[in-house]
């Protein structure tokens, strides 16, 4: 079982709030889902007035909310994201992202390694999003974060596993959760992902702007779960010519 | 270096021949690869793109779902002043316009701030006509940290200001600044801006970058659709886009596409663009950029801004009054122009959700440092 900071999980995939048609929509596709962990937008969430119609339904569903610091340009609007989030939601797992670029909306690995280490220190169960580099996910495993989040391609894009030999790596390396985020568009994609060795996936656009978030809901659910599975049983060696079963030793048994 | 240099070096004659030469091999061309292209935007902002506008639709709403998701963003404009010491011939508050001027003080401000509040906005679009003396820096800084108080995001479209000037409104709280060529065309922006600063084209097509340079999150372009032949203005302004994404990749960026409205005193559109037109512009831009945020007023009429939510718009105003205190008081007639879509905010939220889309009232949180 999956456990991140002493919370273990049945599910290994995870999911987003945003790009939903409708709360129902999104609450019926998380349900389809099955997931366990829901990040949503603190920049979407409306605190001065003191309420949030999203939050209640969630909690109710019994899934964990992730908030995130989408939104924040640099470390120190994340870190105040990060306690606004502790503060209002009562939770101390934050899913960090800075992006200083809004248009293809990349990580900014300088401000993130700097806001990890602040809100780490602060006590937070920090899972930062970057880029699939693994020297940066060895140093936030190293100054304490619980998960590291690597892209698998551009968020939102739906390209799948772009990053597929760095990905590797740092699966290979990491002593923490590898949550492969953003990019994986199809079931098919979650199920490499996993295959590959990820210990879970965040999918959200995939599913919130699919024409009937439900019924892929349902299919990713089954996607990860299949991959996990194959990633245990151990996949064949992949090659690029036909082989017989024995061709060099199998004289050994034919009658001369 | 701004974008006045990279603007002298096109040729507008050269840029409007090429546009209309525009084949259907180079639209379907366009099609293909219309990212960031400024060859493919020209070809499908040409008429021979009409034929294809089924197909660009189609493109810009499955980009337009994937980026932004089945989201559209309410705003609210809240005009604080009619006072204008310019002379433009198209706008309802230019100088020579005998209606009554009014400058909101902070006790009508608040008023409307209240209303707008009641209605669930949280994002805020500060308009004024132009008036360096009366409703300057020093209005706009007593104001902002006013409406932050009140409002997660707060824009502004006001005259141009120095570098210096933003920075200062930055440190205030200020998210986003509405600024509007109107027309590329220095001729034509002449004709129409006949007196006071905004006859300067040249300082207003330097703004965008002051803006960037002082940091301001949100820049928006824009042009007044029928001022000129619309289909160059869009795509000058596409050059305007890429030249400032590019050097300030920082900022965030979004288009208006207005078009002449009657207003008091007005004048009529020399080019004038049809449904079609705005349809082919508005899908034309989402193909070149999928990031760009596309912004629609009540200027058009309510069963055409229900049809244009997929196609890629990311932002509507909605029960929106262009007088000074017109929320409080309405019909007090000093507006700018008339709306066309005069619904509710509850009926535009309706209406949105009806099409299968998320009425978003919040998305930012600027006074994550400030506060």
């Amino acid at each position: 079982m999956l456990t991140i900071a002493q919370h273990r999980f049945s599910s290994r995939l995870f999911s987003g709030t945003g790009k939903f048609s409708s709360s129902q929509v999104m609450l019926e596709a998380l349900q389809a889902s099955g997931t366990e962990l829901v990040t949503l937008a603190m920049k979407r969430l409306d605190l001065k007035r003191g309420t949030d119609n999203l939050i209640e339904p969630l909690t109710q569903m019994g899934v964990k909310l992730l908030p995130n610091t989408s939104g924040a340009r640099n470390a120190e609007e994340a870190i105040f994201a990060a306690q606004l989030a502790r503060e209002m939601l009562h939770t101390h797992w934050i899913k960090l992202e800075i992006h200083p670029d809004p248009k293809y909306l990349m990580p900014d690995p300088i401000e993130t390694l700097k806001a990890a280490e602040i809100l780490v220190k602060k006590g937070f169960v920090v899972m930062p999003y970057v880029h699939a580099d693994p020297v940066l996910c060895r140093r936030l495993e190293e100054i304490g974060c619980a998960a590291v989040m690597p892209l698998a391609s551009p968020i939102g894009s739906n390209q799948g596993l772009l990053t597929k030999t760095f990905l590797q790596m740092i699966i290979e390396q990491a002593q923490v959760p590898v949550v492969i985020d953003a990019g994986l568009g199809s079931p098919s994609d979650a199920t490499a992902a996993m295959e590959m060795g990820a210990d879970a996936v965040l999918v959200n656009t995939a599913i919130a702007a699919s024409q009937q978030p439900v019924s892929i809901a349902q299919c990713f659910r089954q996607a990860v779960i299949t991959g996990r599975k194959a990633y245990h049983a151990g996949l064949g060696q992949v090659s690029k010519q036909a082989s017989h079963t024995s061709p060099l030793t199998g004289f050994l048994n034919e009658f001369c | 270096m701004s974008f006045v240099d990279t603007f002298k070096q096109l040729d507008l004659i050269e840029l409007q021949l090429s546009l209309n030469s525009t084949t259907s091999a180079d639209v379907e061309s366009a099609l293909r690869h219309p990212s960031g292209d400024l060859d493919a935007l020209m070809a499908l902002l040409s008429p021979a793109a009409i034929p294809y506008l089924e197909q660009m639709a189609q493109q810009a709403r499955q980009i337009s779902l994937q980026r932004f998701g089945h989201n559209i963003q309410l705003f609210a404009p809240m005009y604080l002043s009619n006072l204008c010491a310019n002379e433009c011939d198209y706008c309802g508050f230019t100088l020579s316009n005998k209606i009554k001027r009014k400058v909101l003080n902070n006790q009508e401000i608040e008023q409307e701030m209240q209303i707008l509040k009641s209605r669930g906005f949280d994002s805020l679009l500060l308009v004024t006509g132009e008036h360096e003396r009366k409703v300057g820096l020093d209005y706009f800084a007593r104001v902002l940290p006013q409406c932050k108080r009140h409002f997660s995001h707060v824009s502004i479209e006001v005259q141009p200001l120095e570098t210096d000037q933003y920075r200062q409104l930055v440190s205030l709280g200020l998210d986003g600044v509405m600024l509007y060529q109107e027309t590329y065309h220095p001729v034509t922006y002449a004709k129409h801006h006949i007196r006071g600063k905004k006859s300067d084209f040249f300082n207003r097509l330097d703004s965008p970058d002051r803006l960037a340079q002082a940091n301001v999150d949100k820049i928006g372009l824009g042009v007044l659709l029928g001022l000129d032949d619309w289909r160059i203005d869009a795509l000058v302004m596409g050059h305007h886009l890429a030249y400032l994404e590019n050097r300030y990749w920082r900022s965030k960026y979004s288009i208006s596409l207005p078009r002449l409205r009657p207003c008091s005193g007005g004048i009529d559109p020399k080019v004038p663009i049809s449904d079609t037109g705005l349809v082919q512009l508005i899908c034309a831009f989402r193909l070149f950029n999928e990031a760009v945020e596309i912004s629609l007023s009540t200027r058009e009429t309510s069963q055409f801004r229900n049809n244009l939510i997929p196609l890629g718009i990311t932002h509507m105003s909605a029960g929106s009054s262009t007088e000074p205190g017109g929320y409080a008081q309405p019909a007090s007639q000093l507006e700018q122009f008339d709306i066309s879509d005069e619904r509710s905010v509850k009926e535009v939220d309706e209406a949105i959700k009806s099409k299968g889309y998320t009425p978003v009232y919040k998305d930012w949180q600027g006074d994550w440092i400030m506060d």
